[in-house]
């Protein structure tokens, strides 16, 4: 018997609808929903309500207790290594876009291992190979070749890559990989379909299944998001709230992670028609940790360092630091166009420093590749 | 420092032949700093310590966690945390001992990586292979006592039920399935898990259990060290109950005088 994926589960659930339910969203549901011992699916809407906003504080404190709980007083860090910024697609907010007019670079094995060399002296063992999405330009050969060459160097590293298929992820998992994030950018199919005018990344519910792909092909980390400006955030927390709790009873050996990335300006001209406060950023940081007390949650530095600052111990597991987000950035090639601008310019030290700071231990190792391949 | 006693004369915990003195055992994750680890440690008297391999890199003079645990004075216990299936578990034993020079191991396999509870039959099958290959295997195990019996027939030198999820804090949910484990083992019986409270500790030594493992209560309290100290005697006061053989619980209450005193006093004869 074949599972409903979360295309099937979605499929009957007009977005106006689940607008319409955070809408009505009473004070009385959302106090209700904020103090529950046992958050129900139902109850998801919720927290994530404008109702919600007068128990931020509350929310923020139980998240904090939670987090504490379950992962310590640590904060895990990693490092995004851009392997080329060749794409075939046109997505109107992305830096990378094919209609984009900027010089295109992929970066050969011996350069990926020279730019992860630089990551591993500064102190990163968990990297994230990031690439733009172009199957012709940066092969599945080519990444199963880097993450090769890079064996024995990282405890982890994971990819965020264009969607493939099952064996094609078991491939990359054999290869060393053990983790995938793939952002399905905005829940809402005709946001999506707006802003994601060509290209085989145009196709909604594909790009929505590839990460169920990924957990047939038993990456132990299963990394969600929405880019957060593109469509109501309220929208898509609900829906990353539910397809993170889908997919951690199906794969229920992989760790779910979540990130939070908001639209940052790049070299397109995108204005987000949905921008996300502060204020409202924390609001869905912690109620994500009280409706997933198990996930990761991410926190990149498209943020300003102020409020990364503030995030250390608010929900928040796992952030990278000193990230630059174009091919050969960190040594390479460090003049090559970027994805998207930084907000947190800090070394990896300084943010590692400041994470002790606050009374948290930065964390640069927390796998070991001996659980994938080893000496046998 | 208080001067109350972190061990008892007299009493010691033997796990495959070796003596420790304090019975209870404390993990390393979770702490705000390896500092504020090692205070812990040291506050906590305890003469046993796990470490997860994830966490650690062996090959690393550098490693920040290693260096700040003490070989002469704790003897380490590598952890195979986030190992899920038998497989995995008997790699990273074995990159342990390759590695490290470890030959004792705290055997977890834990597939699901939300509660982390324990897998009875990769732990199980992970046991068997660890001890042949000549480890010592303290396996983390549901508070199951046939399987407490089945590990302990591979040749666990333990079994270390949990009370409750890790880092649940709840205390001694399984009490019922832990006493009839206490009770019928051969192996010292280490309370393991989810102990958020010094009185856990003590509730779980009373019982006779041999030992208590604790981490994230002690990590994540305001004042680690203050709470590894709290720990510390309570474990040896629920010890010390145990040794004393506390007079049993009666929903009755048990009056000094009681009102069938007159048979043993003779009144009627």
């Amino acid at each position: 018997m074949t599972r409903p994926s979360f295309a099937d589960r979605i499929r009957g659930l007009p977005m106006d609808v689940l607008r319409r339910r955070l809408d009505d969203v009473t004070e009385g549901q959302a106090a209700g929903a904020v103090a529950a011992p046992q958050i129900t699916d139902a109850m998801i809407p919720a927290l994530f309500s404008r109702a919600a906003q007068g128990h931020l504080e509350t929310m923020a404190r139980r998240a904090a207790a939670i987090t504490e709980r379950r992962f310590g007083k640590v904060i895990n860090l990693f490092a995004p290594l851009y392997l080329s910024n060749e794409c075939a697609n046109i997505c109107l907010y992305c830096g990378f876009s094919m209609n984009v007019d900027i010089p295109r670079r992929s970066l050969t094995t011996d350069e990926v291992v020279d730019e992860a060399e630089h990551l591993r002296r500064q102190g990163f063992r968990h990297l994230l190979l990031v690439s733009g999405e172009h199957r012709g330009a940066y092969s599945l050969n080519a990444m199963a070749d880097a993450v090769e060459a890079l064996r024995g160097r990282f405890a982890s590293v994971s990819i965020e890559v264009f969607p493939m298929e099952t064996p094609e992820y078991r491939r990359l998992e054999t290869a060393g990989v053990d983790g995938l994030t793939l952002y399905q950018e905005t829940y809402d199919p005709d946001v999506y379909a707006r802003l994601h005018t060509k290209g085989p990344k145009s196709r909604y519910e594909y790009r929505l299944h590839a990460i169920e792909k990924g957990g047939e092909a038993g990456f132990r980390t299963l990394g969600i998001g929405a880019l957060l400006g593109l469509s109501d955030w309220r929208v898509e927390a609900t829906m990353l709230a539910m397809h993170a709790r889908y997919l951690a009873k199906r794969f229920w050996k992989s760790r779910i992670a979540i990130s939070f990335p908001r639209v940052n300006p790049h070299e397109g001209d995108y204005t987000p028609e949905h921008a996300v406060s502060d204020a409202e950023l924390v609001q869905m940081i912690v109620a994500m940790r009280l409706l997933l007390p198990d996930a990761e949650l991410v926190l990149s530095t498209r943020e300003r360092a102020a409020l990364r600052d503030h995030l250390v111990g608010l929900g928040i597991t796992r952030m990278s630091a000193g990230s630059k987000t174009n091919p050969g950035g960190y040594k390479v090639e460090q003049s090559s166009l970027k994805q998207f601008d930084i907000s947190d310019e800090r070394t990896p030290e300084q943010v590692a420093a400041m994470i002790e700071s606050r009374g948290f231990e930065p964390v640069w190792k927390d796998f070991d590749p001996t659980f994938l391949h080893g000496p046998l | 420092m208080s001067d109350i006693p972190s061990t008892i004369e007299g009493d010691k915990l033997v796990i495959a032949g070796r003596e420790f003195s304090s019975r209870l055992l404390v993990g390393t994750g979770k702490f705000e700093s390896p500092q504020m680890m090692a205070a812990a440690l040291e506050a906590s008297g305890s003469e046993l310590v796990t470490m997860a391999l994830r966490r650690v890199d062996l090959t690393s003079p550098d490693d920040s966690m290693m260096n700040h645990l003490n070989p002469d004075r704790y003897l380490l216990l590598p952890n195979t945390s986030g190992a899920r299936d038998a497989e995995e578990a008997v790699r990273l034993a074995k990159m342990s001992r390759a590695a490290g020079g470890f030959d004792w191991v705290k055997l977890e396999v834990t597939p699901e990586p939300n509660y982390l509870l324990p897998d009875p039959i990769e732990t199980l099958k992970a046991a068997r292979e660890l001890v042949k290959l000549g480890f010592t295997v303290l396996p983390y195990m549901n508070a199951d006592p046939i399987l407490a019996k089945h590990l302990e027939d591979a040749g666990c030198a333990t079994v270390m039920p949990l009370a409750a999820p890790i880092g649940s804090n709840r205390g001694m949910k399984t009490k019922d399935q832990i006493g009839i484990i206490i009770e019928q083992a051969g192996v010292p019986v280490v309370v393991d898990a989810g102990l958020g409270a010094p009185s856990h500790a003590a509730e779980a030594m009373e019982m006779g259990a041999d030992a208590v493992l604790v981490n994230t209560a002690i990590a994540v309290a305001d004042d680690p060290v203050r709470m590894a100290e709290a720990f510390k005697i309570g474990t040896v006061a629920g010890r010390m109950a145990y040794l004393a053989g506390p007079g049993g619980e009666s929903r009755l209450a048990r009056a000094s005088s009681p009102l069938t005193g007159f048979l043993r006093t003779g009144e009627t004869s």
